[in-house]
């Protein structure tokens, strides 16, 4: 199959994961996953966004299928059921509004920058090398922190379950494919 | 007469989530996804190859076999 521009948009999302290691500002960038497939759910109901672009898809597929590192197993029953789908859907949503949270906190002064990284909603990874004061408020560096953690998070995760099962084994439980595909079900009347 | 038995892929469309990873293997274009919803194969396309059902996050492609 001939490769097209959009295939090869895995370079954009590893070029992404390593400059939040140099400098977390770049995190910012990772708003264009979020509103780009929503953006095309909404006006052109399609997830052509997971189907073409997704750039993390392609890594998953790259690594797990060129490079090997996946066993190729089917993923267990239970996570491709609605209720765990949706149930991590929430859960994720959840976690991003407690992040919203923080970051307003540090905008209105009333808690201070925490440089750090935190994988898994649990584990403070120390970051501090990569913020090098801004002429901004610290507010916008508390959210690159925050929203770095959900991109590296949700890295981590994909990556596992990439070795466990499929290599796109993420795309059956992104939050982003999931609400997508909602979208598209509301949209072309199938719910 | 050909009475043989072929092969083509059925998608398990209530657990399809629609990311579109069969589309990219197969050979000869015979799947789609419908309005981000679902995908749909063309059996009059498919030659049974299995490599989306291989290729399927989901594992919900199956191959039956069909009277040709
Ligand atoms: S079995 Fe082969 S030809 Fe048929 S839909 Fe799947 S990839 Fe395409
Ligand atoms: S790869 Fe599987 S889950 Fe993805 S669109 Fe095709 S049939 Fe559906």
């Amino acid at each position: 199959m001939k490769k097209r521009w959009y295939d090869y948009l895995w370079v954009l999302s590893l070029t992404y994961l390593i400059l939040g290691f140099f400098n977390i500002l770049f995190a910012w960038l990772g708003l264009l996953c979020f509103f780009i497939p929503l953006i095309i759910s909404v006006s052109q109901g399609t997830k052509g966004y997971c189907n073409r672009y997704c750039g993390r898809g392609q890594l998953f597929g790259l690594l797990g299928g060129r490079f090997g590192l996946s066993r190729k197993k089917d993923i267990p029953r239970f996570m491709k059921s609605k209720a765990f789908r949706y149930g991590f859907l929430i859960f994720f949503f959840l976690m991003f509004f407690q992040m919203l949270w923080n970051t307003y906190l540090v905008f209105e002064g009333a808690a201070s920058l925490k440089q750090v990284v935190t994988l898994l909603w649990s584990f403070r990874l120390p970051w501090h090398w990569a913020y090098h004061g801004t002429l901004l408020h610290p507010g916008v560096a508390q959210f690159a922190f925050g929203f770095y953690s959900v991109m590296l998070t949700s890295t981590v995760l994909g990556l596992i379950t990439m070795v466990l099962f499929k290599p796109r084994s993420w795309c059956v439980y992104c939050p982003m494919g999931t609400m997508t595909q909602l979208i598209c079900k509301v949209k072309n009347h199938k719910m | 007469m050909n009475e043989k038995k072929r092969q083509k892929a059925a998608v398990d469309q209530n657990f399809c989530v629609a990311c579109g990873c069969c589309v990219k293997v197969c050979p000869v274009s015979a799947i789609e996804i419908q309005k981000g919803i679902a995908a749909l194969v063309d059996t009059a396309k498919c030659v049974g190859c299995g490599r989306c059902a291989k290729e399927c996050p989901a594992s919900v492609i199956e191959l039956r076999e069909v009277s040709a």
